[in-house]
């Protein structure tokens, strides 16, 4: 019977094979920090200047037109003082104007409208703080200081009397983006689970390393979306490999108990987050600092970017999904995550599984990333804290352990979080999420697609 | 208020094997039958697993005051049988019928914790001596209605300073008792298996219970201990104490026990005195596996030969048995 | 050597400072969750923000100080309840996921807008400052007024504050340190009772002596983060100890780690194990709560201020002082925010500087701590994790 080179069959671990995995690691190693050192050369900073007024005696009106993670530049400003005479500003990159001789009296402050980008327009301000012009009413009262003005953007074709369905619509299509980008990193969190029984609390932060690294290829050197999104899923499903290979792999020889490695995930998180935070600063980072051209289906508004977005993650998934029904790797995979001493036992090499898993797992992660950093225009350095919990939800909403279950719940989970502000205020909107994953442990701790095995 | 240190209960101690044997010759032996003084009874108790019925005992009565032995081949459900009576499972069963007492009371819709206090402890195929505990504080925990653990209670001395005294006085007598007292301040977790099988032991009877039920007390003990095991369950009895107990070796069971209980894939197959029951044909049937794959319709396949042999097995262990006897 | 007195000097500030115990506090909390229970209670800062919470409310709409307090603990008690009902049951990495959600919407509604009467109450995201609830505790205050410097007599008055006086001071107060920690561990000295707690008493005693010689902190006697709060900080940890102590020599500390080892076997002794985990959840939780109104007192309440990094930090105070031991939770506490103050001030001076290395800017040195922080927890989980008073013996882990 001639010996099959069965890659998933256990072989004894080849010493020349030590050598090689040093070489590959060293070199991996590399590769992931140099895109974290090109953050530390990033662009000026973008230090807020101050609207001060020319002297004490006098005030001054300054304001931001767009925001901190969207500023509009050479958008016109016109100021109209209380003498009815007029003044004109053009925002800087940071979308700041500023009118720094402004004694107290009544002003009214408007916009150009010809002067925004193509899709947008300002909010007009509520009835009780128009200026006679429609412009905003600004009252200067104090001097030696600068008085706010606070006018909003909103992209084109916004009617004020959406109709409930159309604002369900919206929020529903916003809520299975939300789905899809969570499910790419969660399906990786739960196969995780499942071949190894570890919840990998720093799994959140292999999503912010997807943008931050997209940020430094594509922003910073200057790469195209393309390659640089390939280059970004390679070197994070490095960093699991890598992982696994130095730190879980070893740790699970060692007999470390579940319990102790979660917490060594917990002190992977917060050095992660720090990290970030120390090479690429504490403000928000942006991939593509072009602005995203908006389309309209009907009532749903959407960027391009959103779109493209949805459709690599709806492939990826798919063909994740397929890997893991139709491939020999996907099988044994999941008959590791079901069951990792009954899977050993048919001879299927566990180590292995669980080292794929992992690679493929940081990289979906950090595929998800980038994608988000392109989808709300932005990532920090603790995006990973907000997504954390809504990935751990959308894991037990599905049940620990099943990658289906992952999915499911990942789509759960983004509709509820972008469907709950229609009916409570916004900032309930993860605590929503969260809420109903609590009462779901309630009655079904094994989550919607898991088995009831003993949870308790 | 303190609970008196007795270590018997309050029933007739069946000490003498003739009152035993007359007290149990007058029950049938079979499955289900009805005890004179029955301590604990149990009716329609199912578990199924899946499409797997583990457990399916119509009805059950344990004599008190007496040594029952519960055996079966592996697979016949004891275990869970175990579980499901003493709160540690639920039967399948539970609301649609099932039932048991004990001594008296209802133990259908109670917990784990409800049917220890109630005087049924049992312990554990794979013993749970609390390993990174001392073996002394493995006893003082064995003993129930302790005041400082109450919450409220316990950051004040006084309120159970007395109580600990007395309990850890008896914890040492019962320490004696099974000869693990010099061990008292080592680690659970440092015991041999059958010095830990000793201490489940010991700290189940901290509490005085009315029912001891043992999940294969002899697994994995050497043959000096069990000796040692055998005579402490004995003594066990002979002070008034009902036992159940689970177990393979046959040389145990026919040594110690007054009435044996035969299960078999979750049923009850056999009931009846150590003796007469090894021989009942069902009882062989179950750990021969006749009925596995026999069609029992089919006169042809039981052939004389077959019977011819396990007659002959029966009668040299009769022989044996006669011989330890006299 | 004034490079390294600064920095010393900013961490004895920090050692004594009220934050410091309040944290202690929370960590003592967790210390019954996880170190003596096995509770996985990643939650803990919702506790601590539910006592600020309560207490800050309460004497910013003008009610008294006792019941602020009272309200704090009662919402920590009420959300034990809600929180252990029911996760109890479910396994341990349940509870985590479970406890550190709710901590999370605790914090989300905390800092929400949506409900106008209730960003009247909490202030949302900005929270409430300290100034409007500070006063009445504040004005408890029996201490003269003025400021006080501990201590006056100092190693400026011994040999002209020379660094060998200096050094000599710290080889002593090192050798003390080290005998109390062989002594608390059994390993040196009497074993046990009262010659063993004279003795570590007066080891401690004459070690604070010795670091507030050699590094002297002044300070107000009662402002923001004057002496009174830093006395008060400390009383109430040191009460929190001899409670812990009562408790985990009593039969119901006894049971506590006997449900941490095998629940299965306390039911079948016929102990109630859930009421004996929602017991050890509450008064967990309370401690939680009165770290968390000690920890805004001198600063204010501000829900991101108590998230989720907080619990990480109690953790690492707790697994690096010793999980399940007495004095494990405060040594933890001092050596991880002292320890944080002094890689912030070692890199400051030596790696921030033009005098030294520069790679790092000024904000760059706390986010570099907090780095440090990460990987030593990662470090002691797996080389230690019994940390440095506790039993490797007695530590179970799993949950």
């Amino acid at each position: 019977m001639s010996e099959e080179e069965d890659p998933l069959l256990s072989r004894t671990s080849d010493p020349e094979r030590g050598v090689v995995a040093r070489g590959l690691a060293f070199i991996g190693l590399a590769m992931l920090v140099a895109p974290l050192l090109l953050l530390t050369s990033s662009g000026p900073s973008q230090a807020a200047g101050l609207c001060l007024p020319l002297n004490p005696e006098t005030g001054a009106i300054g304001g931001t037109i767009g925001d901190r993670a969207n500023p509009i530049a050479d958008a016109d400003v016109t100021l109209t003082k209380p003498d009815g005479t007029t003044d004109d500003e053009t925002t800087g990159e940071d979308g700041k104007f500023c009118f720094n001789d402004t004694p107290p009296g009544d002003y009214s402050v408007s916009v150009d409208p010809d002067s925004l980008p193509k899709d947008f327009e300002i909010v007009p301000p509520p009835k009780a703080l128009q200026g006679p012009d429609g412009g905003l009413k600004v009252t200067v009262k104090v001097t030696g200081q600068p008085t706010g003005a606070t006018l909003t953007v909103r992209p084109k074709g916004f009617s004020n009397s959406t109709s409930n369905w159309d604002e369900f619509l919206q929020s529903a299509v916003s809520g299975i983006r939300l789905g899809l980008l969570l499910a790419l990193a969660s399906v990786g969190l739960s196969l995780i689970y499942g071949t190894t029984g570890l919840s990998n609390f720093a799994h959140a932060e292999q999503v912010t390393l997807g943008g931050m690294v997209g940020y430094g290829l594509i922003n910073v050197a200057g790469l195209p979306l393309f390659v640089g999104g390939l280059l970004v899923v390679v070197i994070c499903g490095f960093t699991g490999w890598f992982q696994d290979r130095v730190l879980w792999q070893p740790l699970r020889r060692r007999g470390l108990g579940l319990t102790q490695l979660m917490i060594v995930t917990i002190g992977l998180s917060l050095a992660m987050q720090y990290s970030f935070q120390f090479f690429a600063g504490a403000d928000t980072k942006r991939v593509i600092v072009a602005r995203a051209t908006v389309r309209h289906f009907g009532p749903v508004t959407i960027t391009d970017r959103s779109l493209v977005s949805m459709a690599i993650s709806a492939v990826v998934l798919g063909l994740v999904g397929f890997a893991l029904l139709r491939t020999r790797v996907g099988r044994a995979t999941r008959a590791v995550s079901d069951n990792p001493a009954l899977a050993q036992a048919s001879g299927i090499d566990t180590d292995k599984v669980i080292r794929l898993v992992w690679t493929v797992a940081m990289g979906l992660a950090g595929l998800s990333g980038l994608l988000y950093a392109l989808v709300v225009n932005g990532i920090k350095w603790d995006t990973g804290l907000q997504i954390l919990l809504l990935l751990f939800a959308a894991v037990t909403l599905g049940g620990l352990g099943t990658a289906f279950g992952a999915l499911l719940g990942s789509l759960v989970i983004g509709l509820v979080v972008e469907l709950s502000p229609l009916v409570i205020p916004g900032d309930f909107k993860y605590a929503a999420a969260l809420l109903i994953l609590i009462l779901l442990l309630l009655v079904r701790p094994q989550g919607l697609l898991g088995r009831a095995q003993r949870v308790g | 208020m303190s609970e008196p240190m007795a270590t018997t209960t309050t029933t007739r101690g069946l000490g003498d094997p003739a009152t035993r044997l007359a007290l149990m010759s007058g029950v049938s032996p079979e499955p289900g039958a009805s005890k004179p003084d029955s301590i604990l009874t149990v009716d329609k108790i199912v578990r199924q697993f899946g499409g797997i019925t583990a457990v399916d005992v119509d009805h059950l009565e344990v004599q008190r005051g007496i040594i029952t032995a519960l055996i079966g081949p592996n697979g016949a459900g004891k275990t869970t049988f175990f579980n499901l009576i003493t709160g540690f499972d639920r039967p399948t069963s539970a609301g649609q019928g099932a039932h048991w007492t004990f001594d008296g009371s209802s133990l259908d819709r109670t917990s784990a914790s409800r049917v220890a206090k109630s005087g049924m402890v049992r312990t554990f195929q794979l013993t749970k001596a609390l390993s990174r505990m001392t073996v002394m504080d493995n006893m003082m925990l064995g003993a129930q209605n302790q005041a400082g653990e109450n919450l409220a209670k316990s950051l004040f001395k006084p309120f159970w300073g007395a109580q600990e005294k007395e309990i850890e006085a008896k914890a040492v007598e019962l320490l004696e008792r099974f000869k693990l007292l010099d061990k008292r301040t080592d680690y659970a977790g440092s015991l041999s298996g059958g010095q830990r099988k000793l201490l489940e032991m010991a700290r189940a009877l901290m509490s005085d219970p009315k029912m001891i039920m043992l999940d294969e007390p002899m697994a994995g003990v050497n043959p000096a201990l069990t000796q040692s095991l055998l005579g402490h369950v004995q003594s066990l009895r002979d002070e008034g104490m009902t036992v159940l107990f689970v177990e393979h070796d046959m040389h145990v069971v026919r040594h110690i026990s007054d009435w044996v209980v035969v299960m078999a894939e979750g049923r009850l197959v056999a009931e009846g005195p150590a003796d007469t029951v090894m021989s009942n044909q069902a009882v062989i049937d179950a750990y021969l596996g006749a009925h596995h794959d026999t069609d029992l319709g089919d006169d042809a396949l039981l052939s004389d030969a077959a019977f011819e042999q396990i007659e002959k097995e029966v009668a040299e262990e009769d022989a044996e048995r006669e011989e330890e006897q006299s | 050597m004034d490079d390294i007195q600064q920095i010393l000097q900013s961490m004895m500030r920090e050692a004594v400072s009220p934050t410091t115990a309040a944290v202690a506090l929370a960590v003592i909390g967790l210390n019954i969750h996880f170190g003596y229970t096995g509770l996985l209670n990643i939650g803990q800062s919702a506790f601590m923000l539910l006592g600020a919470y309560g207490f800050a409310i309460m004497v910013d709409q003008g009610h008294s100080m006792w019941l602020g307090i009272l309200v704090g603990l009662l919402l920590a008690f009420v959300f034990a309840l809600v929180l252990g009902v029911p996760t109890l049951k479910l396994r341990g990495d349940y509870l985590a996921i479970v406890t550190i959600s709710a901590a999370e919407i605790v914090r989300y509604v905390g800092r929400s807008v949506g409900y106008e009467w209730l960003f009247k109450l909490t202030g949302g995201a900005q929270g409430i400052p300290g100034s409007h609830y500070r006063g009445p505790f504040s004005d408890l205050s029996f201490f003269p007024g003025g400021d006080t410097v501990l201590l006056e007599f100092n190693y400026h008055d011994v040999g002209g504050g020379s660094t060998v006086v200096r050094l000599v001071g710290w080889v002593v107060v090192i050798g003390l340190i080290w005998a109390a920690v062989r002594i608390g561990r059994g390993r040196m000295g009497p074993a046990a009772g009262g010659a063993r707690a004279g003795i570590l008493a007066g080891l401690i005693v004459l070690t604070l002596f010795g670091l507030f010689f050699l590094v002297p902190v002044g300070a107000q006697n009662t402002g923001v983060n004057g002496w009174w709060y830093t006395f008060v900080a400390w009383v109430l940890v040191a009460l929190g100890l001899m409670i812990v102590l009562g408790l985990t020599r009593s039969p119901w500390g006894r049971a506590l780690r006997g449900v941490r080892e095998d629940e299965d076997a306390m039911r079948s002794l016929g102990k109630n194990v859930f009421a004996i985990k929602m017991q050890a959840l509450v008064i967990g939780g309370l401690f939680g709560a009165v770290g968390g109104m000690m920890y805004v007192l001198p600063a204010a309440v501000q829900p991101d201020a108590l998230g989720r990094n907080i619990t990480f930090f109690c953790y690492t105070s707790l697994l690096l002082g010793g999980a399940a031991t007495i004095w494990g939770p405060v040594l933890g506490s001092l050596i991880f925010w002292v320890g944080r103050i002094a890689i912030i001030g070692i890199s400051n001076t030596y790696l921030s500087s033009d005098n030294y290395i520069n790679i790092m800017n000024g904000q760059q040195t706390s986010q570099f701590a907090f780095i440090v922080i990460g990987v030593a927890l990662m470090l002691l989980v797996i080389f230690r994790p019994q940390g440095i008073l506790g039993d490797k013996r007695e530590l179970r882990f799993n949950v």
